[in-house]
């Protein structure tokens, strides 16, 4: 599908625009449709939509296979630090409204911007890295 | 409205039905997509948006790509069995079978549901019971307009973490099953 | 009669779709097919539940203003946020049955259940590599 310029073309063209369409919904998750799980799989379509027209192995050199590994845990590991420190501060684990900001209210949006992205971060890689797992030949 | 509702999900039953009688298993796989959109545009209809967004993101997109990728690997066409077939030389025996359990189990389930409070009822167990209270205090406890993003990330967030393990325990089965580490590669 | 249909219908074609999907997963041979029939499973499961959180009158979840909200009638937003985990973890077994597939190709060189019963009865000793 390389040799196609119509399809080169538009894939990097609308590359940009899918991340950041990704971004969006993550920072929009509290005002409109939209959150940590959705934002995760659009992001990690951009890679797919990488890995159909250009080729696997292309596309995986540009996510390599040791930092797909440790982007898979870092998500979980942001969202279980939250709760872990809301226990340093003085709460029940994830209780947000304990967290040092001004006050309960505050505490309580700022720790779900902080998990919604530790979601969106594991969901990405855990899309990418199925996709490239099952993909294939036969003889890889 | 209700007749818009019962024309997409007459047309999801007609979806449903021609996918899993496919030969072809590339066309079934594309009309699991088409159910999918079809399925997250009755939901729209539902005033259901975050789960609308998140079927059509995950269900028409991820899941559909993710057995066309299969594809690669496996055969594409189903193979026939060679049985006689019965009843109007549609289905052989074993099937009659199954065809035979499914009715009587869709039976027994649509007779479950005839004391159910009917659609659309605001006084239903269902509605009653903590949702006011969410609603209510949604936005003075977390400052978001979003109420399903505050019950999902923080009056329920215990659940979206074990929903983000299952996640990525998917992940872990996947690179324990598929990957290789053969000598050359290292 | 009209109005006892009218008020249903919506759980009735759930279950005739949890139905065809419970089906495909019997009666196929095919594993791809059963795969598929379990996503028609999990998807119509979904339907009942948002069936059950819509309200006559009410609008999505979402606050507009927050000050003049007390005449606004609201969906039920609590089936949405069950449903939302359910569709994630829906894709994630959709994920380990097709990794299992590929597995078991790799193995007995065949993806209908008949045939690779057959070649289990025959040599039940197959390793991979």
């Amino acid at each position: 599908m390389k040799d196609d310029v119509i399809l080169r073309t538009i894939t990097k063209f609308m590359l940009p625009f899918i991340q950041i369409f990704a971004f969006y919904t993550l920072a929009h998750g509290e005002i409109s449709p939209g959150g940590g799980f959705q934002a995760g799989v659009i992001f990690s379509s951009s890679f797919i939509l990488i890995a159909l027209v250009f080729g696997k192995n292309n596309a995986r050199s540009k996510m390599p296979k040791s930092v797909n590994d440790i982007l898979l845990s870092t998500g979980d590991f942001i969202y279980a630090f939250t709760g872990l420190f809301c226990i340093f501060t003085g709460g029940l684990f994830l209780e947000y409204g304990e967290l040092p900001f001004h006050s309960a209210k505050e505490g309580n949006h700022i720790g779900m911007i902080i998990i919604e992205l530790g979601v969106a971060i594991t969901v990405a890689a855990v899309m990418m890295t199925i996709f490239f797992e099952i993909a294939g030949k036969e003889d890889d | 409205m209700i007749a818009v509702d019962f024309l997409l999900l007459l047309l999801l039953v007609i979806i449903a039905v021609a996918a899993i009688s496919a030969k072809d298993i590339l066309t079934s796989i594309m009309l699991l997509g088409s159910y999918s959109l079809v399925i997250a545009m009755e939901w729209v209809l539902l005033n259901a948006v975050d789960v609308a967004f998140t079927e059509a993101a995950v269900g028409a997109g991820i899941s559909t790509i993710l057995m066309i990728a299969v594809l690669t690997r496996v055969p594409r066409f189903e193979k026939e069995p060679k049985e006689q077939k019965h009843f109007f030389n549609l289905f052989n025996r074993s099937e009659l079978l199954a065809l035979a359990t499914v009715v009587i189990t869709g039976v027994l389930l649509i007779s479950g549901t005839w004391d159910m409070p009917a659609f659309g009822d605001p006084n239903s167990p269902a509605n009653s019971y903590l949702s006011p209270e969410y609603i209510e205090r949604s936005y003075p406890q977390t400052g978001s307009h979003n109420i399903v993003t505050a019950v999902l990330a923080s009056y329920r967030g215990y659940d979206t973490l074990g929903e983000t393990t299952v996640v990525f325990t998917a992940a872990i089965c996947l690179i324990l099953l598929i990957r290789s580490y053969k000598k050359n590669e290292r | 009669m009209i109005e006892f249909i009218a008020d249903k219908y919506n759980f009735w074609i759930a279950i005739v779709l949890m139905m065809i999907g419970f089906y495909a997963i019997i009666a196929k041979h095919n594993l791809v097919k059963k795969v598929i029939g379990l996503n028609i499973f999990q998807t119509s499961v979904f339907l009942f539940y948002i069936s059950i959180s819509k309200i006559n009158g009410g609008t999505a979840p979402i606050i507009w203003h927050p000050e003049g909200h007390a005449e606004v009638v609201y969906d039920n937003p609590l089936p949405h946020v069950l449903i939302l985990t359910a569709i994630v973890v829906s894709v994630s077994v959709t994920a380990v049955a097709l990794g299992i597939i590929v597995k078991l190709y790799k193995n007995y060189g065949s993806i209908e259940d008949d045939e690779i019963k057959m070649r289990e009865l025959k040599e039940p000793e197959l390793d991979s590599k």
